[in-house]
């Protein structure tokens, strides 16, 4: 760490320089992110009281089973652990770039950004086809007596307990789960998938003030930091999303 | 390569730039290393639960209680070395992990919540013993074929 020297005995709230030696921006970014913790924190927490509140709730291992290519094969947790490594690895090209700002090396910045900002389209294309496939797979429930075709959406969830012994097509017969279910994960991981969405795109503004030499005739990288917290979050909230939908 | 400082502001005396290249990346290729074998290890053990269920409730509890705190883990590393949270200044450190502690509450007391709606619906607040079997619904005939 450089640091320029500061006399000994200077009071930090003194004046004429910032309490927290560290610019408005970045500091003022990191109580949004605290703030958009305690959002995320609430609609998470919201989800928890639901599901704690039901007597039966889905098991993620059974829902989330599928993968791009393998058809109806059984592979509990396999994507979703795709999705979380990509979401790692753009994290670290993430600091690898910030980390090239401060060595005031823009080419080093433009590339990283460049595989950080692939990285996030990886993620939303790789959701796009999750919720494809859970809105668009009907499974067999019985619903009334009659076995019916059902998706997994906002207002329907076929995923409750199976009914022992009764076969349909030769596949198993649920019966309809807590519909609370498809307002939470699509709520939830589509918030999420809107800071994704986000983050991409103001990484994608950083990238071209990147090009453009924008950082250079300023003389700092500081951008690129805020832009790489924000980033870092969106990995932040996935580990608990990933927590609280696909593992427990 | 600049050995000076870049300071974005008058105000501000501190650059978290490295003086040492090679010692940050070898802690960004720890850090990486740490935050992928934690999910590994979440992922064996969310497997594990899923070959466990059906199988005794107070393993998969446990299990849970490992995977939340592995997760908080992930958390730490990711804040304190990718989001550089600690090389800030003590105080400042402190405005953002305090407020975060209301979550303690949050969690307890909403969670506590939604069980005791789930035993108030189930024993009609108290008024009826519930069954504890779960029963198969009726098919009409035709429903099979």
């Amino acid at each position: 760490m450089a640091t320029a020297a500061i006399p000994a005995g200077t009071k930090w709230w003194g004046g004429g320089k910032s309490p927290f030696n560290m610019s408005y921006g970045k500091a003022m970014m990191w109580y949004f992110l605290m703030s958009d913790a305690f959002t995320f924190g609430a609609f998470l927490i919201s989800y928890g009281t639901t599901r704690f509140s039901a007597n039966y709730w889905p098991d993620p291992n059974r829902v989330f089973n599928a993968f791009p290519g393998f058809g109806h094969a059984n592979l509990p947790l396999a994507f979703v652990s795709l999705m979380t490594f990509i979401l790692i690895i753009s994290s670290v090209t993430m600091v690898l770039a910030v980390h090239e700002g401060h060595n005031m090396n823009r080419k080093g910045v433009e590339k990283y950004m460049f595989w950080t900002i692939l990285g996030g389209l990886a993620f939303l294309g790789c959701q796009a086809w999750e919720w494809t496939h859970l809105i668009t797979g009907t499974h067999h429930v019985l619903v009334d007596g009659v076995v019916k075709e059902m998706a997994t959406t906002v207002s329907t969830n076929p995923w409750g307990p199976l009914v022992p012994g009764l076969m349909h097509d030769g596949h198993e017969v649920g019966t309809p789960g807590p519909v609370a279910f498809g307002g939470f994960f699509f709520g939830i991981t589509g918030f999420h998938g809107f800071h994704v969405l986000s983050g991409v795109v103001i990484n994608l503004i950083m990238y071209i003030k990147v090009r453009l030499g924008h950082f250079d005739q300023r003389g700092h990288y500081e951008m690129i930091e805020k832009a790489g917290l924000y980033w870092h979050f969106v990995d932040l909230v996935w580990v608990f999303v990933f927590l609280c939908f696909y593992l427990v | 390569m600049s050995t000076q400082p870049v300071l974005a502001s008058d105000e501000i005396s501190f650059a978290p730039q490295h003086a040492d290249n090679a010692a940050f990346m070898k802690t960004v290729k720890k850090v990486t290393i740490i935050l992928s074998v934690i999910t590994i290890i979440e992922l064996g053990l969310g497997l594990l639960m899923y070959n466990l269920s059906g199988g005794s409730h107070l393993a998969v509890l446990l299990i849970k209680g490992v995977v939340v705190i592995l997760s908080l883990a992930k958390a730490f590393y990711i804040t304190a070395y990718f989001m550089h949270l600690g090389d800030e200044i003590r105080n400042f450190i402190m405005t953002i992990i305090v407020p975060l502690a209301l979550f303690i509450w949050f969690i307890i007391a909403f969670l506590y919540e939604g069980d005791s709606w789930r035993n108030l619906r189930n024993t009609r607040a108290g008024s009826y013993k519930p069954k504890t079997e779960q029963t198969v619904p009726a098919v009409k005939p035709g429903a099979e074929k």
